[in-house]
């Protein structure tokens, strides 16, 4: 039998790829941050588990791969799962699609402190596509909540 | 079961302790460059999971290879056969020219310019936020791909190595925000200095003044006084000249000559002078070459 730790890092790191994977140019501005949203579901179903540790080490491993300044999203995610963590048995209790609401906050949230870093670093503008990705997130996530609750369901993850 | 009471410090304290740590990564990475030395390293633990993201592409293009009808492969032979023949002819005019460039700057004792060596990589996948324009290559440092190397497609100049790993190298586009390159209009030799602006299609000459002898249409070519890029090759093309006389200077936009997004194979360049040199790409390549000298 697996652990619960390493089915979830398996988890983790299945979504770095697929964050990673290429896209046609005209989608990539939609490009759903899957990083997110895989840590921010963990972070409400076992905010025992996955914390703001893990989400420190996985934004690091992003970055790294991002070839960003390294430190950037570890920031990010840990904050966003600090949100999720603090605030788990309230977005637990609310039905599907007032969670996507609350992705989609979180996820321009994210950007907006992702911009704003980015901005004290070096020159970078504001445009308005940078929140795009909070829309898709918003409808991925209802699908991806179902599947990764499949996936905790079925192999028992605690 | 699931714990009552959380272990570990309180979540407070943990969300501290990691803006702290991030904070103190993002001081040391961006002020003090202190993993520069190490980011290789970062970079080789991270590999996998690059390959692993490119691996359905691979798979498509393989497929698409192997399922391609007999018919449109002969025809691409013939295109490439004629193309072939169309360059061959003018790489003989060119050895031509460049005999007689040579033996002309020896006359008038310039230096004589040196061969390039050259290298073809493939991009591995492409990172277009608005905010990084970056590619990903498949060469690193096991193959001589140094920092600041100058990366081409058959067009023109695409961008320069900014961070290499054992097997992969990142590379920063010409379009980047933060990437500039001296240029110098290939009808006249005015200087410039092309900044990426953000947008795939567009960069931008700064402090340029409004008597300075730029048209729609000039092609700017770099001039290599960076140091960085070799000189001579194609940057980019004048879209746009806007000279409002109420501004301290002219505003020239201009399109880049390569075509920064449907990028898929690219060119690296050795200069004459470049830290590294090139080496044999594959296993099978250096096996074939240990053969050659065997025989």
């Amino acid at each position: 039998m697996i652990g619960s730790r390493s089915l979830i890092a398996l988890s983790l790191l299945l979504t770095l790829i697929l964050a990673m994977a290429p896209l046609p140019s005209y989608v990539e501005a939609f490009r759903p941050d899957w990083v997110l949203l895989v840590l921010f579901y963990w972070a409400i179903a076992l905010p025992h588990r996955i914390n703001v540790g893990s989400a420190f080490v996985v934004g690091v491993l992003y970055d790294i791969l991002l070839g960003n300044v390294l430190g950037l999203h570890a920031l990010l995610l840990s904050l966003v799962v600090y949100i999720a963590a603090v605030n788990h048995l309230t977005i637990r209790n609310l039905s599907i699609w007032q969670q996507a609401l609350i992705v989609a906050m979180v996820s321009a949230f994210y950007h907006l402190v992702d911009y704003w870093i980015q901005h004290f670093l070096t020159t970078v503008y504001f445009l308005p596509e940078l929140l795009w990705p909070a829309v898709t997130n918003a409808f991925i996530w209802p699908w991806a909540f179902l599947l990764l609750r499949k996936y905790r369901r079925k192999l028992r993850i605690r | 079961m699931t714990p009552l009471f959380a272990n570990g410090p309180a979540l407070q304290l943990r969300i501290i302790i990691a803006v702290v740590l991030s904070l103190v990564l993002m001081f040391v990475d961006h002020r003090l460059k202190g993993f520069d030395s190490i980011r290789v390293y970062l970079n080789s633990l991270v590999s996998p999971i690059l390959y692993a993201a490119n691996l359905p592409q691979s798979m498509l293009d393989w497929s698409a290879e192997s399922l391609s009808s007999r018919h449109s492969l002969l025809e691409e032979n013939a295109r490439l056969r004629e193309t072939n023949l169309l360059l061959q002819e003018s790489v003989l005019r060119m050895q031509f020219l460049q005999r007689e460039n040579t033996r002309l700057r020896a006359l008038l004792e310039s230096p004589v310019r040196q061969d390039i060596r050259k290298m073809v990589a493939e991009v591995m996948s492409v990172t277009s936020n608005p905010n990084s324009h970056q590619v990903l290559l498949n060469r690193g440092s096991l193959n001589g791909v140094y920092e600041g190397q100058a990366v081409l497609d058959e067009n023109g100049i695409v961008g320069q190595v900014v961070d290499v790993a054992p097997t992969t190298s990142r590379v920063l586009l010409i379009t980047d925000i933060t990437h500039a390159i001296p240029v110098r209009v290939a009808r006249n030799s005015v200087r410039s200095i092309a900044a990426g602006t953000g947008s795939m299609a567009r960069l931008e000459l700064n402090y340029v003044p409004h008597s300075a002898d730029i048209r729609e249409g000039d092609l700017l070519v770099s001039s290599g006084l960076g140091q960085k890029y070799p000189e001579g090759y194609p940057v980019a093309e004048v879209s746009r000249v806007i000279s409002n006389e109420s501004l301290p200077f002219a505003q020239i936009q201009t399109q880049p000559i390569a075509q920064l997004d449907r990028i898929r194979y690219l060119l690296l360049l050795w200069p004459p002078n470049a830290p590294t040199k090139p080496t044999k790409a594959t296993l099978k390549e250096i096996k074939r070459d240990a053969k050659e000298l065997i025989q």
